[in-house]
């Protein structure tokens, strides 16, 4: 009976899936709490302070030396943050809008969840292929689902009914619309290299041709500002600028509603993170292992390969936001609008007239 | 000397921000760098960190206000009440003596409080107190980690603060004054 029913191959394409979607919520959940503390670490050595050192469960600190060593690298700091999390009161301040309030964190954590379905973060292991949903219009789709990131923010600016919450809500869709469109136009010119949405395809061009980053180093510096503004991160923190507006569009969230807010950011960083490294990094090929993985343990070098990029570029992320100050509002806005759309405008003519003389 | 400003406008480079960026790195890779080495700001003052090895508090450092006594080992504050009506956060309160009520330790001095209390949970720590005081008697020390276990516990008294306050050596007013006032008793005054 079951066996009958595992021989489908919708069934299994079910299982396969639903093991694949665990999997990587898991290592994504993962990554947030370590990128937490990478955060905190590197905030920390930049600031000459030395971070989080101290946490470490009695029974941890017993083995010898290890147990030592993780608790003075904050290795227990995460699951110490995210207990804290939960056990905080969830105060639901009396003014607010209450069925908004408490959608609007859902609504930001899930899109940033959902962009990760269509990354190819490995080739092959077994006989599955290491993307949860292999869209043939896997880019479109991506861009769809992060242009929703802005309603779960816009709509916590509404929900909490106060000025700095509201502040931050506007800010943020002025900032994310203006930085979607340079961002969408920037990937435009690999699409028209590759002659393919499929992101699994956009690999397999780099891996026969050489990663795309050489090929267009301006839209690679397009995507990744614009990567640093979709996820409001520094310099483009707009909607949060503690200094400014109290914690932004999140002030009045505690306990878990903030932690979603704060987990929806990572997880946007890694999301973005992992895009980059698909479309301009050339994904989970290295010039050497290019060849699609036929066993297990190729499969897991391809993995590995991906995600030690995306720690690369996560890093990058963290660093640049202890590196450089906040933008002003008008800057911000003239960046986006000003400068880099009508490169990336010109970008794409360019690569256009060059991908015509070329395939004559 | 006059020393003439620079004022021209940025360059194309400089407004591509590449070079703010640029010495961005380089300033926070030599932080990184040298934390990573094992130095930092708490090594460099104390050459540890914090509870196990105590902060190294610099001279003239201002903390917790504790009361002082003279070189005679006497009570300087005479009950005033300055402090207590400029201490913006109200943490201090002082019982004053009462017409009957002990006399002052020093000769010559009206008085003393019967008791002192400064809440130090209250405290801020403005130096108002030390300011005000018209006596030398309240000074803000190098106490800076007050601990205690109950909120009664963190309200000091006068015995408490005394101790904790030591011999502040200054002009003692009182004492030259009595002294004066006995040298007026003979004739021809010397003083």
């Amino acid at each position: 009976m079951i066996e009958d029913l595992l021989s489908q191959p919708t069934v299994q394409f079910a299982v396969f899936s639903a093991v694949k979607i665990g999997v990587v919520f898991a290592v994504v959940m993962t990554f947030v709490a370590y990128a937490v503390l990478v955060e905190r670490k590197v905030s920390a050595f930049i600031q000459d302070r030395v971070g989080p050192n101290r946490t470490a469960p009695p029974l941890a600190l017993k083995i010898p030396v290890i147990g030592r060593l993780l608790q003075s690298w904050g290795m227990f700091q995460p699951m110490a943050d995210g207990l804290k999390f939960m056990l905080k009161e969830d105060f639901t301040p009396s003014y607010v809008r209450k069925v908004y309030f408490w959608l609007a964190p859902a609504i930001t954590v899930i899109p940033a969840f959902l962009t990760l379905c269509v990354i190819p973060f490995g080739s092959n292991l077994g006989d599955q292929k290491m993307v949860i949903a292999d869209l043939d219009v896997g880019i479109l789709y991506t861009f769809g689902i992060v242009s929703l990131g802005v309603y779960g923010i816009v709509l916590a600016g509404y929900a909490s009914n106060s000025k700095y919450p509201f502040l931050g809500g506007i800010r943020s869709s002025a900032q994310m619309i203006s930085y979607e469109i340079a961002m969408g136009m920037s990937v435009v010119t690999l699409f028209l290299i590759v002659g393919d949405l499929n992101l699994s395809k956009v690999i397999q061009w780099q891996v026969d041709h050489g990663w795309l980053v050489f090929y267009q180093p301006v839209s690679f510096v397009i995507f990744l500002v614009a990567a640093f503004a979709e996820t409001n991160r520094l310099p483009f923190d707009l909607p949060e600028s503690e200094t400014e507006l109290v914690g932004g569009y999140h002030t009045e969230y505690s306990s878990m509603k903030f932690a979603l807010f704060f987990l929806g950011e990572y997880a946007n960083m890694i999301a973005s993170s992992a895009m980059m490294v698909t479309l301009f990094f050339g994904g989970w090929s290295l010039p050497f292992l290019g060849a699609p993985a036929t066993g297990l343990l190729g499969g897991l070098v391809h993995i590995g390969v991906f995600l030690a990029k995306m720690i690369v570029l996560m890093v990058v992320f963290i660093w640049v936001r202890w590196m450089l100050p906040r933008f002003r509002y008008d800057q911000l806005m003239d960046l986006g609008w000003r400068r880099f759309i009508p490169l990336a405008l010109v970008n794409i003519v360019a690569t256009a007239l060059a991908v015509a003389a070329f395939n004559r | 000397m006059t020393k003439v400003v620079d004022r021209s406008p940025l360059t194309f480079y400089e407004r591509t921000y590449l070079p703010a960026i640029l010495e961005g790195i380089k300033v926070t890779a030599r932080h990184f760098a040298r934390t990573v080495q094992g130095n930092n700001t708490a090594k460099d003052l104390s050459g540890g960190y914090y509870p196990e090895t105590p902060w190294k508090v610099a001279e003239g450092y201002r903390g917790a206000p504790y009361l002082v006594r003279d070189q005679d080992g006497a009570t300087k504050c005479v009950s005033c009440q300055l402090c207590e009506f400029v201490c913006p956060p109200k943490a201090i309160k002082i019982t004053p003596p009462g017409p009957d009520g002990q006399a002052a330790d020093r000769a010559n001095a009206e008085k003393m409080p019967r008791e002192f209390e400064i809440n130090m949970l209250r405290c801020i720590f403005c130096g108002l107190c030390q300011e005000v005081c018209p006596e030398e008697a309240i000074f803000l020390q190098r106490d800076y980690s007050l601990t205690g276990l109950s909120r009664e516990e963190m309200v000091y008294n006068k015995e408490k603060l005394l101790r904790l306050g030591g011999v502040h050596a200054g002009v003692q007013k009182w004492k030259n004054k009595a002294e004066e006032a006995k040298a007026q008793e003979t004739f021809p005054v010397k003083v």
